[in-house]
């Protein structure tokens, strides 16, 4: 924290005017206020934030749950995966079956109303709804994510944390380590594991992917923690006798934590990607388990005639990884002191005005 | 320089055999080359689960079997590198022999496309901060970061492949599409070039009317199916290359350099027919090179008849003019070769194909048709490869610019009174170019392994497609053959990338001690 409100200090005796405004704005706040308001000015990153938690919301409360084994929560949607209605003929454009009943044009536009119908997504070739379909999948995927993202992100933040701060050869034997492993193209690594483990559920697989998706960021922070352990404020704390386990956790990871945050929603964004390109090369989930990549490999081939089978999964995986890589974006510019707001011509003049006041005051 | 050098190859050596150890006994323990063979209820199976046994050496046990592997692999140092034998009975080095150059073309072709739009546009981007312009293409990266790349091939197989065959068994452009071309372009140059609301709006309409024209002209004359340059067309696009090149190079005002450029694209044109000549009875790759050679000469030699002084600049603006309006004569050539290639019989009108590096059907003697062929087959996939990788350019291009143009020396260079052209040029975009071009040639690494799934979607045979045939069939070597030689590739790139910026930055060579 020190860092960033110093930092600030010294760039206002060198700029004025557009430095004045922004300094004004962030009087008086602590460093998360500052980090909130910056991100909550983002347009596109409080807008995906928004998306992110809908889709979330969406799938997960279509679906039936069961929690425990025994409990079960029932969802909104009528239909699960495993259900099997007739498939619906006629009605459909080109002779095809099963076609989306999703209507988003109102009736005095010349549409039947907004309404979903009995499937909105349409259904698969034997008639399983593929509403239901895609939920399933979105929470495959979206479960993949977070726990390859959480697990990857915290042995990455460990290793890369012990080995900047403790340097020498536990460095030596760690970054040899993780050069080992990240001469491996992470896809082949993936491939081979999801070869053997991938009919033993999502989540297994997601554990063993995530066992060798931290090295990227174990790198990064520890370049974070060579810099920030050389600075003032940790030889102040050393002084004061705090201990190992304090400077890092209380000095010198919180001022990392921006660098960490930024490269965390990234991983989660590969980290889906990754999910669902294993599941369409056939390495990832495997039927009857549903993902968003299996979904867009099983029915490819009827694009031509059904192409709402291979539009709706893509559109939920783009949507998500799209999200995360602009909250990425959001928080960096929230992170980063340097990053400034575009100053708008009315703020400018009025800090002119403002500024030739006070001069003729003086 | 030279211990530098002996020590880091050393280190890539021990992290080559750390990394292929973790992999192999990784493959070993997931996959059981046994496992079929088990499950069958032929009477000889307990023979040739033996046979298999003692042939592929599984009864000793992974860790010690990498030593086994790595024995074959080391002999690559007396000339004899031996990967062992696949499951189908194939050399693993054989298979491999036929794999590199497919995946090396795709590699390099989308990594050189998507490199040089990427770095252009990132470049603009930084000089254009917080327009409209970078606002959208920011948006355009994201977007194409988020993209998985399965998907992505099948949209351009379904709308790039089909759809264009089809559309070319009757080429007439609707109006529509037109009128889109010039909306999409307007706004492209205008956001690019920018200025005052009057000159935003100017650029607009003149790219407007100039694209959708020239679509209009195209579609309605048939060139389409028939397309050529010819001599005319060729001496005036020089003619805007020579203006464009010295422009940015060393500026308008450079009289001299004009000149030479000017002189160049002209001789380009005036070798049009002795060249088309030569690319008619003697084609070869050979002597496409000789010609290349023959061209640079003389173009050293007319810059250097117009240039007393200040030599270098102009020699190199005039080399850079000369080898562009040269591609016009071969894209020209190309062109030329569109409609016979068309009208072959295994290609019938349907010229874009969705699978495979190579129409076997083909067979064509022809130089340019078997050359086009070729150029066909990439265009799908190193387009999907293209807009994947364009977004990570253009961010870091953008970063870097952004960075560079906030440096001291920038703003000395602006102080000492040098044009902007020269600022950005000169001092900003080289400095910019050293870390792309680090970038770039990690890509190359990067990308030889992240070729897999395009490889797997557009069925080319290289080494993605290897290395998930060795993994469906459990062949560890054929696995391990192609990890050892992509691994290899990326490291050595990585190595020279190292070797680059210790040349460049002295500090890193003596700082490190890696």
């Amino acid at each position: 924290m020190a860092r960033k409100s110093k930092a600030s200090v010294e760039s206002t005796e060198v700029l004025s005017g557009e430095n004045a405004i922004q300094n004004k704005e962030i009087e008086g706040l602590s460093q998360g206020q500052i980090v909130r308001r910056r991100f909550f000015r983002h347009r596109a990153a409080v807008l995906s934030l928004f998306t992110v938690s809908s889709i979330v919301l969406l799938a997960f409360s279509a679906l039936d749950w069961r929690l425990f084994g025994t409990v079960n929560v029932p969802g909104w949607w009528k239909w699960t995966p495993e259900d099997l209605p007739e498939l619906r003929y006629g009605d459909c454009p080109n002779d095809t079956v099963g076609c989306p009943t999703i209507s988003l044009r109102p009736k005095f536009l010349g549409g039947q109303g907004i309404g979903l119908g009995s499937h909105p997504f349409g259904q698969d070739d034997i008639g399983r709804d593929y509403f239901s379909l895609v939920m399933k999948g979105t929470q495959r995927s979206l479960s993949v994510m977070v726990v390859i993202g959480s697990i990857a992100a915290t042995l990455g933040i460990v290793v890369g944390s012990i080995s900047g701060y403790y340097r020498g050869r536990i460095d030596a034997v760690l970054m040899r380590f993780v050069d080992f492993m990240i001469t491996i193209p992470v896809i082949i690594i993936g491939s081979v594991i999801g070869y053997r483990y991938g009919n033993l559920g999502a989540v297994f697989l997601a554990l063993l992917l995530s066992l060798f998706s931290w090295t990227g960021l174990s790198r990064l922070v520890r370049g974070e923690f060579l810099s920030l352990r050389e600075r003032e404020f940790v030889d102040a704390a050393r002084v004061a006798g705090a201990t190992n386990k304090r400077i890092i956790f209380k000095h010198i990871l919180p001022n990392a934590i921006g660098v960490i945050i930024v490269a965390v929603t990234l991983l989660f964004s590969s980290a889906i990607l990754l999910e669902t390109a294993l599941s369409y090369i056939g390495f990832g989930v495997v039927p009857p388990d549903v993902s968003l990549g299996l979904l867009i490999s099983q029915y490819q081939d009827s694009f031509t005639t059904r192409p709402w089978l291979f539009w709706y999964p893509g559109f939920f995986i783009i949507s998500i990884a799209l999200s995360m890589n602009f909250i990425g974006d959001g928080l960096r510019d929230a992170f980063d002191p340097r990053q400034r707001r575009r100053i708008s011509k009315k703020e400018r003049q009025e800090s002119a005005t403002a500024r030739k006041l006070a001069q003729a005051n003086d | 320089m030279v211990a530098y050098i002996f020590r880091r190859l050393g280190v890539l050596g021990v992290i080559l055999m750390g990394s292929s150890f973790i992999l192999y006994n990784l493959a070993a323990i997931s996959a059981d080359p046994l496992a079929d063979l088990k499950l069958s209820t032929d009477p000889d199976r307990d023979a040739r689960i033996l046979a298999l046994t003692r042939e592929l050496q599984l009864d000793v046990p992974p860790p010690l079997r990498y030593f086994l592997w790595l024995r074959g692999v080391l002999g690559v140092f007396v000339g004899q590198p031996n990967f062992g034998t696949g499951r189908d009975g194939l050399a693993v080095i054989d298979s491999l022999a036929l794999a590199i150059p497919v995946t090396l073309r795709l590699v390099a072709a989308a990594t050189f496309i998507a490199a040089v739009l990427g770095i252009m546009i990132g470049i603009v981007n930084g000089l254009r901060q917080y327009s409209r312009f970078d606002y959208s293409m920011t948006f355009i990266a994201f977007l194409l970061f988020s993209l998985p790349i399965f998907w992505v091939a099948v949209l351009l197989k379904e709308y790039l492949a089909i759809s264009f065959n089809n559309f070319l068994r009757e080429p007439t452009i609707p109006l529509n599409f037109i009128i889109g071309i010039g909306l999409v372009t307007g706004l492209f140059w205008a956001s690019v070039i920018g200025g005052s609301r009057k000159t935003f709006w100017t650029t607009y309409a003149v790219a407007f009317a100039a694209s959708s024209g020239l679509v209009a002209v195209l579609g309605k004359t048939g060139w389409i199916l028939n397309p050529s340059l010819g001599p005319i067309v060729i001496l005036v696009l020089s003619i805007g290359i020579a203006f464009g090149v010295t422009q940015l190079s060393v500026g308008l005002g450079n009289k001299k350099a004009l000149g030479a450029s000017l002189t160049m694209a002209g001789l380009s044109v005036v070798a049009f027919y002795p060249a088309n000549w030569i690319f008619d009875n003697y084609a070869s790759a050979l002597n496409i090179f000789l010609m290349a050679c023959v061209l640079i000469t003389t173009a050293v030699f007319v810059g250097l008849a117009f240039s007393k002084i200040d030599r270098a600049p102009i020699v190199r603006t005039t080399i850079i003019t000369a080898v562009l309006s040269a591609h016009l004569v071969i894209v020209d050539k190309f062109m030329q070769t569109w409609k016979p290639y068309m009208e072959s019989d295994a290609i019938n009108f349907r010229p874009v194909p969705t699978v495979g590096e190579r129409n076997d059907l083909l067979n064509s003697p022809d130089f340019w048709i078997s050359g086009l062929d070729v150029i066909t087959h990439l265009f799908l996939p190193t387009l999907a490869l293209t807009l994947i990788n364009f977004a990570g350019y253009t961010r870091y291009a953008r970063g870097t610019m952004l960075e560079v143009m906030n440096q001291d020396y920038i703003r000395t260079a602006r102080a000492k009174g040098i044009p902007e052209r020269t600022v950005i040029m000169r001092h900003a975009f080289r400095n910019t170019m050293i870390p792309m071009v680090a970038i770039m040639v990690a890509d190359v690494a990067g990308i030889i392994g992240g070729a897999f799934i395009t490889e797997s979607v557009f069925a080319w045979s290289g080494m993605g497609t290897l290395a998930l045939q060795g993994i469906r069939s459990q062949d560890l070597n054929l696995l391990m053959g192609t990890f050892f030689v992509t691994a290899t590739i990326a490291v050595l790139a990585n190595f020279v990338v190292d070797l680059l910026y210790s040349v460049a930055d002295p500090r890193i060579r003596s700082g490190s001690g890696a």
